[in-house]
């Protein structure tokens, strides 16, 4: 029976994907996807208001309303906004960390370096978000060092300053790790033939180790830019006045409100960014690189 | 009480006019006729101070029901609570007066057949069948306890007690000034501009027409340039005022009561212009599946001796008047200080919680419901 | 060279970055107030022994064991099972599997958990441990499906023809020369699987009934605000039990890879 199914699956190729893909796309299929497609459905339905009941059918009434008051643009191009700087942030601050593990370390440091890097994704997020809140109140722990040497004190805590500095620390390893995967597969030969042909440091990096990098750096890029642009816990938690996400407002229209139409119309946006960036992301390769 | 009379008239016949469909809902769902052998587990949706070990251990113990408590920071957040997973993730749950209708006219809770429970004989008057949890003579709900929203201030900010509102709308204080995340609060700003701008004519703060309520709407965002936060959730705003990041705000007696136990210097007050408040009801859910568990637990929280502790607790003022003399035994004064033996006339100050709806006291129908005020709020957030 | 001291350098600066609010966590552990400020006024202990004895963080973390084990080997199955396919096929229908695997983590997560809880709603599935697995197993699937398909990427065809050549079917071959080459790759992917799952918040909260993963509970313990001490001890204890493994798997990990290359 073996060796029918071994035969059958080497001259029929296609059967043989069909039977590996099978069980994970039944998954996807019906799991995943249909519930994100009926989702979308109900973007086009409304509810009443005071028994909370879906009312189905087809209509635009989300969307005029989500188009109609600029509250809802404003915080759309803040989330936006935010999660493009972090992962530019996070692009700057992933390579000393990227570059060392990969060139400079030995085989003991670099298991070392890529441990610490991985270390504090097992401390629960929610905690060292909270921990960010200690530490950047007006009487947390920066504040206290910088009065301690002079310095006055900030008042981030509770800002989109504070939100940009947690999303930035919390999203580094995931940008760290793709990146320093990328430089790995730069072939040394490539980065010696520059330095042949006279070009120092910088300029290698530049011209040579890079563009190379790009497919880890816009993998990376997906991670940091999607959990910034979904996340709601932590302009809850350290958001201020004018902080509110997409995903503050989806909550509150589904964990609170229960109005969930509205909140799955106002979830195409991001639906729609997200996919776009994965389209321009699978152009740049980054699909390899993950 | 006259008033009161009229409005409750009011609200049962806007209940009457919208609540054939529901009806005929309620009439499938029976309250329990005698309450059998605990189920072993209870599911409690609560606020935060609901569900403390010093009541509920002994509740555990007694009955055998362990108790699993989910916290909420606002009644919307309960009511999605109490709808999600097919209504039968939770038994009992806290709600105030703004989220009980939506409640009982969701079909998401069943009536409660009062003979079962014995402290219900000895409530004040005012919160034995209030129009909140019951609706055509019919019980949704045993109401609990009731309070204010209190002005929490710091007193290294503010040596003697601010006597109005009008600090929170101060821009002197811009950057440390906290209220709650939380629709309902338009109520409040409602409330300040009926006593400092009357010719607005609003009465009923939970009552606003289009033209109030963007007289509402302007205030509340010249108030939000002010906010540090917005807080969610009531350990929010202990910490904001522990760290120094805020230094006057709206708050529950709970957190005065905290933030004194920690020794952060603050105190609270209600100012000239008056307070909104909450009362809140424990309700059964309608497909709950450990409905003994939840009546054992309900007559739990209305004894005496429980209803004092959690007064004493959260800052607020039982349902049952016996409750009292348990008060001043457990802490000399509490009674006084927590209002338990106050007056009716005190009750009737508060303008309690309820859920906005389209209809108007002046027989008008151009109020603004409840979806309104939550978009409304979002847009002063920003 | 002078570059390179400023590299390490930047290394350093780094590594502060990521551990300050680790080293937070664990200095409030000891803090004996039960509202956290700063500066820290009194040291305590007792924190520990509380946490420990606190049956609800027990159960808690129970859970999230027993959920992320469960996802993790679910993932493991559905990503090894769709990269050997893919691995084989053209690259249009390739980027279509890697596009589909890698929405739930793109997408939302609150997207994807509104889409669960409103569909297992729908087909009248209560809120349970299953559905938290089932949550958790399908954005854990891209994980693995990367590591083992970079992994395949770099396995030449040769091989399993040369099995074939020697006589062995196509069961024989992935237990004795792909397995074993896999398996580093999918020991990588399994561990940030993992990882992912007991730390994740989101999804869970629309997907978790009454029960709490710990990423739960820390969150209601948050909002009590009373609890953060236990919430401190917590992640205190996670990080020094997780240390280890995570260095030792690191230096497994990097050797074996390089073996397969």
């Amino acid at each position: 029976m073996q060796r029918f199914l071994s035969a059958f699956g080497w001259r029929h190729e296609g059967a043989a994907n069909a039977a590996l893909l099978g069980l994970p796309g039944i998954w996807f299929a019906c799991l995943y996807l249909a519930a994100i497609g009926a989702l979308l459905v109900t973007a086009f339905w409304t509810v009443d208001s005071l028994s909370g009941n879906l009312i189905p059918g087809f209509s635009f009434t989300n969307f005029q309303q989500l188009l109609s008051a600029p509250v809802y643009t404003k915080i759309g191009l803040r989330t936006i906004g935010i999660a493009a700087s972090v992962t530019l942030t996070d692009v700057v601050l992933a390579w000393p960390m990227a570059y060392a593990m990969v060139r400079l370390a030995g085989p003991k440091l670099r298991a070392a370096l890529m441990a610490a890097v991985l270390v504090p994704l097992w401390s629960s997020y929610l905690a060292r978000v909270y921990a960010w809140r200690l530490i950047l109140a007006h009487d947390g722990v920066l504040n206290w060092a910088l009065t301690e040497i002079g310095l006055p004190g900030l008042h981030i805590g509770y800002s989109n300053w504070a939100m940009w500095i947690v999303f930035s620390y919390l999203w580094l390893p995931f940008m760290i790790l793709p990146v320093a995967a990328s430089v790995e597969r730069i072939p040394p030969s490539l980065l010696e033939a520059s330095a042949d042909l006279g070009a120092h440091g910088l300029v290698t990096f530049r011209r040579v180790i890079l563009p190379m990098a790009l497919p880890g750096m816009v993998a990376g890029a997906i991670f940091t830019f999607s959990l910034t642009l979904g996340d709601y816990v932590t302009p809850m938690l350290v958001g201020g006045e004018g902080s509110d996400f997409i995903g503050n407002v989806v909550y509150a229209n589904v964990g609170v409100t229960n109005n969930i139409p509205f909140a799955a119309a106002y979830a195409v946006l991001p639906l729609g960014v997200m996919a776009m960036f994965l389209l321009l992301a699978r152009k740049l390769g980054a699909f390899d690189a993950l | 009480m006259r008033n009161v009379l009229k409005k409750n008239l009011a609200r049962a016949v806007l209940g009457l006019s919208i609540s054939l469909p529901f009806m005929q809902g309620a009439a499938a769902l029976q309250p329990l006729q005698a309450i059998g052998k605990g189920e072993g587990v209870l599911n409690v949706v609560a606020w935060e101070g609901y569900a403390q070990d010093d009541w509920v251990k002994p509740f555990e113990a007694a009955t055998g029901c362990q108790v699993n408590a989910k916290y909420a920071g606002s009644s919307d957040e309960m009511v999605a609570l109490m709808r999600s997973g097919g209504g039968s993730q939770y038994d009992v749950v806290s709600a105030s007066g703004d989220a009980t209708l939506r409640l009982i006219y969701g079909h998401n809770v069943q009536p409660i057949n009062m003979a079962l429970i014995p402290a219900w004989k000895n409530f004040i008057p005012q919160l034995k069948s209030p129009a909140f949890n019951t609706v055509h003579g019919v019980h949704y709900g045993v109401s609990y306890e009731w309070g204010p929203n209190t002005l929490l201030y710091s007193t290294k900010t503010f040596p003697s007690a601010p006597t109005s509102w009008s600090v929170i709308y101060n821009p002197q204080y811009k950057g440390a000034i906290t209220v709650p995340d939380n629709p309902i609060q338009i109520a409040d700003a409602a409330l300040y501009l009926s006593k400092t701008q009357p010719t607005l004519g609003i009465t009923d703060p939970y009552e606003l027409n289009q033209t109030q309520m963007n007289a509402v709407v302007t205030l509340l965002k010249s108030q939000a340039k002010l906010i540090k936060k917005y807080w969610a959730l009531a350990s929010d705003e202990i910490q904001l005022f522990t760290s120094g990041d805020a230094v006057v705000g709206a708050a529950w007696p709970y957190q005065t009561n905290t933030l004194q136990a920690a020794k952060v210097a603050v105190a609270d007050t209600i100012p000239a212009e008056g307070a909104t408040g909450w009362a809140d009801t424990w309700m059964i859910a309608a497909k709950a599946k450990h409905v003994n568990c939840a009546y054992e637990w309900i007559n739990w929280v209305t004894t005496p001796k429980v209803q004092a502790q959690q007064a004493i607790y959260f800052g607020e003022t039982p349902a049952n008047t016996l409750a009292c003399r348990e008060m001043d035994a457990q802490q000399p004064g509490a009674c006084a200080q927590y209002h338990a033996n106050a007056p009716a006339s005190y009750f009737d100050r508060i303008k309690f919680w309820k859920t906005p709806l389209t209809t108007c006291d002046n027989g008008k129908n151009d109020c603004l419901d409840y979806s309104a005020w939550q978009r409304e709020w979002q847009n002063v957030k920003g | 060279m002078h570059s390179r001291s400023l590299i390490w350098a930047a290394v350093a600066a780094t590594l502060a970055f990521l551990f300050i609010p680790v080293a937070i966590i664990i200095v409030y552990a000891f803090s004996a107030a039960p509202i956290p400020s700063w500066p820290i006024t009194g040291f305590a202990v007792h924190w520990f022994a509380d946490t420990w004895n606190d049956e609800e963080v027990r159960a808690a973390l129970l859970l999230s064991v027993e959920v992320a084990g469960v996802a993790t080997i679910l993932a493991i199955v559905l990503g090894t099972l769709a990269a050997m396919a893919v691995a084989r096929m053209k690259s249009a229908s390739r980027e279509v599997v890697s596009f589909i695997a890698v929405l739930p983590i793109a997408l939302p997560g609150i997207l994807t958990g509104m889409a669960l809880a409103a569909y297992f709603a729908f087909w009248g599935v209560n809120l349970s441990y299953w559905t938290i697995v089932a949550g958790h197993a399908t954005f854990c699937v891209v994980i693995v499906y990367n590591n083992v398909i970079a992994r395949l990427r770099r396995m030449p065809r040769s091989l399993t023809e040369a099995s074939a050549d020697l006589g062995a079917d196509a069961f024989l071959t992935f237990r004795r020369v792909q397995m074993p080459l896999m398996a580093s790759a999918i020991g990588a992917g399994a561990l940030l699987a993992f990882a992912l799952s007991f730390d994740e918040v989101i999804v869970t909260t629309f997907t978790a009934g009454a029960q709490n993963t710990l990423p739960l509970w820390i969150f209601g313990a948050i909002r009590l605000g009373q609890k953060l001490p236990e919430v401190n001890v917590v992640v205190f204890a996670i990080i020094v039990f997780t240390a280890i493994p995570v260095l030792l798997s690191q230096k497994l990990i990097g050797e074996s890879g390089r073996v397969a290359r």
